[in-house]
């Protein structure tokens, strides 16, 4: 059984603005009943340029008819600029969240809201414009949409690229493009950020073991879960950090390696150059 | 709220006259079954009854039967042993419709070097046994097929597929968690050399399973450890959970006769509804021989989740192979193998009746699912789909 915020329930169980709009300035479409959702969002202005009636129609499971709810709500009284501000996190947000796997409703919102902006600027009929290549062929994810996703929700994992667009999700051919794409964007942030050297001057213990966890979680752990492993802060004595090894990397006879070369190196490079990585059993 | 229980394929209440057998071994009789002394005796004698229970129950020997924690461990226990004790054959033969204990395993046994092969079903959910025949060679180890299926309930021919599997020597499993209990059963003039079952699907609790080895099998233990169960699986008996086991079988061959025509009865009447009064509506395996208990049907344009938990409002409880329903993105792989087509397969809902259901239940059910349709169906963007559909039917 999902974990559904209240208020998801509330949004399933007594949808708003159900059905369509005569004579709407915008509609947009997104997804198939192939996909197992689809959602078809339309809208009227009133003389401001402001959202005056908004309607959808959701084919899906409960956390796609709240989200298309939701975003009813959000856009309702809104210019199309500040309308088009709306992010998929904003939604999920105003929903209490959804799980993780349920993201790419929220995405699904914005999509349509985009879809429909666009078909009243007389950009496109409607449907959700072709942008990129196709990745993903099981369910028609490109790779700008993907980049998007990424980008906006901070993805690390190639999971989390499926939890939020779907690709990946069926056949799972495309999943070293998609595992591509993501080292790619996040090869750049690690490029955006300014200090790849380590700061000048004594840690804090508390500085040290946030910035252990941050260097982990970016540079280490995308790379161990890619091989189905992962790695764990156990605990940080003065210079030493202690880590335990997960899943594959827990029995792989070069864990040794992994530890030396590739964690501590990073943790040197990031953190600080006197650090030695242990690994532990718990 | 008035409640309905129809997902017995996914776990049944524990009978009343179950807890009361198993009670007073988890008060009183609470020894060791191995141990030398007096509080032994009424726990072994216990657990050397419940296995003539579960023994007669199969048309089994008693000293065929092994006890286990689960049908989960049964099967990973008759798949490993027949690679264990015969190291130079590294195939197996399988089919894309098992349950995941089965599918789980073999796709982990594939990374490890083994062969497996995947025998494909028809829209009907029937398999090719001549691309069974075809499949075995002389490096298979064991064929492993299901009895029936969990979310379609079609019955595979069980015997025919045996004497396929037999007259090539290879060893015969079948995974029957969903057929004890359900179906007659008389391992004594069978092929099959393996069986799983499990407790909770047929009134026991959770937590117990039991294996049927054949005589002169050779097996190797997959929990290994003492002497139990003559080294076939290792770990002190659990003597209140076997006990109900025993008793669960007993009970089921004493209601077998009568169950499964009134549950039968109760899901043609449930699937003759909803065919009826729900346009765009299909079962799924309808033409094959099925469970008596369990209906799987789908709905076109409406969503699987979306549908239980409105029917969990109104105190349904049902189960789906929607994709939603279990984190994935695509919807069940039996619907899929069977090429159920996507637009049906992600509405897909399973009923599954047991002997505690009453007739009204199924008005019940088809009284409030009726509406549900209809109002997924108002919100789908779909909808013209459907009164185009509904308008060709007339």
């Amino acid at each position: 059984m999902w974990d559904y915020s209240e208020k998801v329930m509330d949004h399933f169980l007594h949808p708003r603005n159900v059905g369509e709009v005569e004579n709407p300035d915008g509609v947009g479409e997104v997804g198939s009943l192939a996909c197992g959702d689809a959602l078809k969002l339309a809208f009227k202005l009133d003389e401001q340029g402001r959202i005056k009636v908004v309607k959808f129609q959701t084919f899906g499971c409960a956390s796609a008819i709240a989200s298309s709810s939701a975003l009813t709500e959000l856009v309702n009284g809104k210019t199309l600029e500040e309308a088009l501000k709306i992010t998929n996190r904003e939604i999920a947000a105003y929903l209490g969240g959804l799980p993780e796997e349920k993201m790419h409703c929220s995405v699904m919102g914005r999509e349509a809201l985009e879809a429909a902006i666009a078909n009243y600027r007389g950009q496109g009929q409607g449907k959700k414009p072709l942008e990129g290549k196709i990745i993903c062929k099981c369910f028609g994810v490109t790779d700008k949409e993907i980049e998007r996703a990424v980008k906006e929700n901070n993805l690390l994992t190639l999971d989390q690229v499926t939890h939020y667009t779907k690709a990946g999700g069926g056949c799972g051919g495309c999943k070293p493009l998609i595992q591509e794409i993501l080292d790619q964007l996040v090869q750049a942030r690690v490029a955006e950020r300014p200090a790849p050297h380590p700061p000048k001057g004594r840690l804090t213990n508390i500085q040290k073991i946030q910035m252990i966890q941050e260097t982990l979680a970016r540079e280490v752990r995308p790379a161990l879960q890619r091989d189905g492993g992962d790695v764990e802060l156990i605990d940080v004595v003065s210079d030493r950090v202690q880590v335990a090894l997960r899943g594959t990397c827990s029995n792989c006879p070069a864990s040794s390696v992994t530890v030396h070369d590739y964690i501590q190196a990073k943790l040197r490079e990031f953190v600080a150059d006197d650090i030695v990585v242990e690994e532990v059993e718990e | 709220m008035r409640t309905v229980y129809v997902d017995n394929n996914a776990t049944t209440a524990v009978a009343p006259e179950v807890l009361d057998a198993m009670v007073p071994f988890l008060k009183e009789h609470y020894g060791n079954p191995s141990s030398m002394h007096l509080f032994a005796v009424e726990p072994q004698e216990a657990v050397a009854r419940a296995r003539e229970q579960v023994a007669h129950l199969l048309g089994a020997d008693p000293s065929e039967i092994v006890f286990t924690s689960c049908g989960s461990e049964s099967d990973n226990a008759a798949i490993r042993s027949a690679l264990e004790t015969q190291p130079f054959k590294r195939h197996i033969v399988t089919t894309k419709v098992e349950h995941a204990a089965v599918l789980g395993l073999c796709k982990q046994l594939q990374l490890n070097g083994c062969q497996v092969t995947f025998l494909s079903v028809d829209g009907e959910g029937r398999l090719d046994l001549k691309e069974l025949e075809e499949a075995i060679t002389d490096q298979t180890a064991i064929v492993s097929i299901m009895y029936a299926n969990n979310e379609t309930g079609i019955v595979n021919p069980i015997e025919e597929i045996g004497r396929i599997v037999k007259s090539k020597g290879v060893l015969f499993h079948s995974d029957a968690v969903q057929a004890v209990g359900k179906l007659p059963i008389d391992l004594a003039e069978s092929t099959i050399d393996v069986l799983s079952m499990s407790g909770h699907k047929l009134h026991a609790p959770k937590g117990i399973g039991a294996l049927y080895i054949r005589r002169g099998t050779r097996w190797s233990p997959f929990l290994v450890g003492g002497h139990q169960e003559h080294g076939r699986r290792g770990g002190t008996e659990n003597v209140p959970y076997i006990v109900a086991l025993g008793r669960a079988c007993e009970l089921a061959e004493q209601h077998l006769g009568a169950d499964a025509p009134r549950e039968r009865k109760m899901r043609d009447r449930l699937e003759k509804e909803l065919l009826t009064r729900i346009p765009d509506s299909r079962v799924n395996g309808g033409w094959a021989e099925r469970l008596p208990n369990t209906l799987s049907i789908c709905f076109e344009f409406v969503e699987g989740e979306a549908i239980l938990l409105l029917l969990s409002q109104s105190g349904i409880a049902a189960s789906s192979g929607s994709a939603c329903t279990s984190g994935s993105l695509e919807p069940s792989h039996v619907l899929r193998a069977m090429g159920v087509p996507f637009t049906y397969a992600h509405g897909s809902v399973r009923f599954s009746f047991s002997r505690y259901n009453q007739d009204d239940d199924v008005d019940y059910i088809t009284d409030t699912l009726v509406p549900i349709i209809k109002r997924l169906r108002e919100i789908s963007p779909f909808k013209r789909q459907v009164n185009t559909s509904a308008a060709r039917a007339k």
